[in-house]
């Protein structure tokens, strides 16, 4: 068969669309963190507007619920002077029957310059990115058990803001890895910048050994998962998966693979706790260890506009 | 008509036949074959001059569903019949999951009288098992083979009761009918994609290996205590290759084929999300792919089927979980069975041989007065053939597809694959049903 080229990038090399932290060049990966590092102070200024995206419309196209993404990226394309649309197609189009490309198709004809895409279905994304016409810039904000990349680029933000360098780090990702884009965004990312030891922790149900194809270190047992990490990334326990098909009880979860004082004094003193939000307190996390002193997650949603706005600056200026 | 094909090779696996001669027809029937000469005055109306070319049984698909009735935006018997036609394909099964299902009589025989009337290619209709394939009433099953049913099948829908399955079983026993399954239990195949490496890096939902063998596992015990006679649909996995081959050589009542998708595929082509790809049974690993082309080049898979499924570009422009199974296949039967071969250093025979000779030997007593000479080429037998030029090669482009249905995953633009052979014409019973342009 025909080797694919990567979607994400133009014949040069650069970055067009946002599909996947897969198979992004580590220099790329590292530009994005470093143009969101100087976007950092912008959200410090009183007026918190660069131009960089005037006169360009973002279209917010969120086929599934969510509130925090989407907000986080609307305001960050705002803040970089965007005009932002919000459909809300979950309850729209679709429900009257509309397929994906045809709500596409009519969204391109209004002169949408990007595409931030939610879709319940793993590949969405990479099918809109497809058919859109070749101006259209798409940025996967999260689809179905396959990739969240922002979310993964923000994770990497703040363990490179708090740990400097990857290269000698121990990462734990804890709890229903299987059902996870966070967890495939950051596995990838994290493999691309070096890290030698990715852990992923949970029962069989939800961390499944066939996850060792993606170069991790499958641990069934939380404390050998935690001991003497450097970054513990917890993920949110779905409801769904808490009554009885893949968990008996979110008590007996928490009693074993919830992150309590106790399990985080396995990790390494300095160890920084992480959390894509929003966060299960007593289900997954200890409020003790979320409102703690090694916990990062409300800088990680403060980094999260600044590496948005990074993206989308980034792939404005890059033409298919 | 009497038609005379002139100077071919004429190559049938069944009779270990390979030699250069002239193949005689009238009637519908092969009057003469073999030697060169006027065979006692006989006068062709029609000569086909086959120097260079292979003259071989026409092929006999056991997989290839017509969508009709009920699907036609996505195939008419039209199209399909005149897409096996120009794929060699002179006989095939087709699966009962019409709308509505094939658990009737009637729509039985009309289904087999309309295809009659187009005269392209015949039509070997399986019956539905259990009532609307629900898996809870058993089916008027010799009802239906009267009105043409060779077989019972649940399609793609697996039957959940294990009493029903076995009762199933016993009652077609009974009356010695092929029940015809593709090994999936229902609660593990539920699933887009199999299981593995690929599956979890984008995130789609497994089917496990153990789908296909547990229901091997079950449907083994419960032939083991009816008698009941199995053909097993789309093995995908090496696993389930394996546990066949024991049956097989434990003396268990089982044939088995293999599609076209999964001897030449694996997970890994599914790229990004190319729905092209979703097919069912899902494509599997390297090594499953490694394990069916060894399994039927040993005759543990008896077949090699098209699995042929027509389906609109809207069913495939969806992302990938939500797009409808299936490729079409039955003008690429012949080229795949050849480039498998070819890929495996057989020969010539058993490539043909897994498209004709043993296809019907799958089929057996159920084809009736045709079970002597389909899938051959013999002298007082029916005159199906297919001529096809060896040499050539060729690649896919959807739109020059007879079939409606226009979704491949060998498609040239996407896969690169180069094929083997082009089929130049096909007689049904003496008919010609197709010629190249």
């Amino acid at each position: 068969m025909l080797s694919k080229r990567n979607p994400q990038l133009n014949k040069h090399g650069e970055l067009i669309h946002l599909l996947s932290t897969e198979g992004l060049p580590r220099a790329i990966i590292e530009q994005i963190l470093d143009t969101a590092g100087s976007f950092l102070s912008v959200n410090d200024r009183e007026v918190k507007k660069v131009p960089l995206l005037r006169g360009k419309s973002v279209f917010n196209l969120f086929f599934e619920n969510s509130t925090r993404t989407r907000t986080t990226f609307e305001i960050a394309a705002k803040r970089l002077s965007a005009d932002v649309i919000n459909l809300d197609i979950a309850r729209s189009s679709t429900a009257k029957g509309e397929t994906l490309l045809d709500t596409v198709a009519n969204l391109s004809a209004m002169h949408a310059d990007m595409f931030v895409v939610r879709h319940s279905e793993s590949g969405a994304p990479h099918l809109i990115a497809q058919h859109c016409a070749p101006h259209v810039h798409v940025v996967n904000a999260g689809d179905g058990r396959h990739a969240h990349p922002t979310q993964g680029l923000l994770d990497m933000y703040t363990i490179r803001h708090f740990k400097k360098d990857f290269r000698n780090l121990t990462v734990a990702i804890v709890g229903d890895i299987v059902h996870s884009r966070v967890a495939r965004s950051d596995i990838h990312a994290l493999s691309i910048l070096g890290v030698p030891e990715i852990r992923a922790v949970g029962p069989k149900t939800l961390v499944p050994g066939d996850l060792r194809d993606m170069g991790v270190r499958v641990c069934h047992d939380m404390a050998e998962g935690v001991r003497d990490a450097d970054v513990v990334i917890m993920l949110r326990l779905q409801n769904e998966r808490m009554n009885g098909g893949m968990l008996p009880s979110s008590g007996e979860f928490f009693k074993h693979f919830g992150l309590t004082p106790d399990k985080l004094a396995l990790a390494k003193p300095d160890a920084i706790v992480m959390h894509p939000g929003p966060i299960n307190r007593g289900v997954e996390i200890a409020s003790e260890v979320a409102d703690g002193k090694s916990s990062v997650i409300l800088p990680q949603v403060t980094f999260g506009i600044a590496v948005r706005m990074a993206v989308m600056a980034i792939l404005a200026g890059n033409e298919a | 008509m009497k038609i005379l094909i002139k100077n071919g090779r004429l190559v049938d696996p069944a009779s270990n036949l390979d030699r250069v001669g002239d193949v005689a027809i009238a009637n519908g029937r092969i009057v003469h074959l073999g030697d060169q000469g006027d065979f006692g005055g006989f006068e062709a109306e029609r000569t086909l001059d086959a120097t260079g070319l292979i003259v071989a049984p026409g092929l006999v698909d056991l997989c290839a569903r017509l969508r009709e009735p009920g699907h036609e935006h996505e195939g008419l018997l039209e199209s399909e019949l005149a897409a096996a036609a120009a794929g060699g394909v002179t006989s095939l099964v087709c699966p009962p999951d019409t709308d509505p299902v094939l658990d009737e009589p009637g729509l039985v025989e009309m289904l087999k009288f309309r295809a009659r009337k187009l005269s392209r290619c015949r039509l070997f209709p399986l019956g539905a098992l259990t009532r609307q394939l629900q898996g809870q009433a058993l089916t008027e099953m010799a009802e239906l083979t009267e009105a043409g049913c060779i077989g019972f099948s649940q399609a793609e829908v697996p039957i959940r009761d294990t009493l029903v399955l076995s009762r199933a079983l016993q009652y077609a026993a009974t009356y010695g009918y092929t029940v015809w399954l593709r090994p999936q239990d229902a609660y593990l195949g539920g699933g887009v994609a199999a299981s593995g490496a690929v599956a979890t890096r984008l995130g789609l939902s497994g089917v496990p290996v153990s789908a296909e063998t547990v229901a091997l596992h079950t449907l083994f015990e419960l032939m083991r205590g009816t008698g009941a006679r199995v053909h097993l649909c789309r093995i995908s996995s090496a696993a389930g290759v394996e546990l066949v081959r024991a049956a097989k050589r434990e003396g268990l009542a089982v044939t088995a084929d293999v599609s076209i998708n999964s001897l030449h595929l694996s997970d890994v082509d599914i790229g990004y999300f190319d729905s092209a790809m979703r097919l069912t049974p899902p494509l599997r690993q390297g090594r499953d792919r490694d394990a069916l082309r060894a399994g039927l080049a040993d005759g543990t898979l008896d077949a090699l089927v098209s699995d042929h499924m027509p389906v609109t570009s809207d069913e495939k422009a969806v992302p990938f979980a939500e797009a409808t199974p299936g490729a079409t296949g039955l003008e690429l039967l012949l080229s795949l069975a050849l480039r498998w071969a070819r890929d495996a250093q057989l020969p010539l025979q058993r490539a043909l041989a897994v498209v004709t000779a043993e296809p019907v030997r799958v089929l057996g007593p159920a084809l009736g007065s045709l079970s002597a000479s389909a899938g051959r080429l013999v002298e007082g037998g029916v005159a199906d053939v297919c001529v096809f030029d060896a040499d050539a090669s060729w690649s896919v482009t959807p739109e020059a597809l007879a079939s409606q249905g226009k979704h491949t995953p060998f498609a040239f633009a996407s896969s690169g694959f180069e094929l083997p052979a082009r089929v130049r014409c096909t007689l049904v019973a003496g008919h010609v049903a197709y010629e190249a342009a």
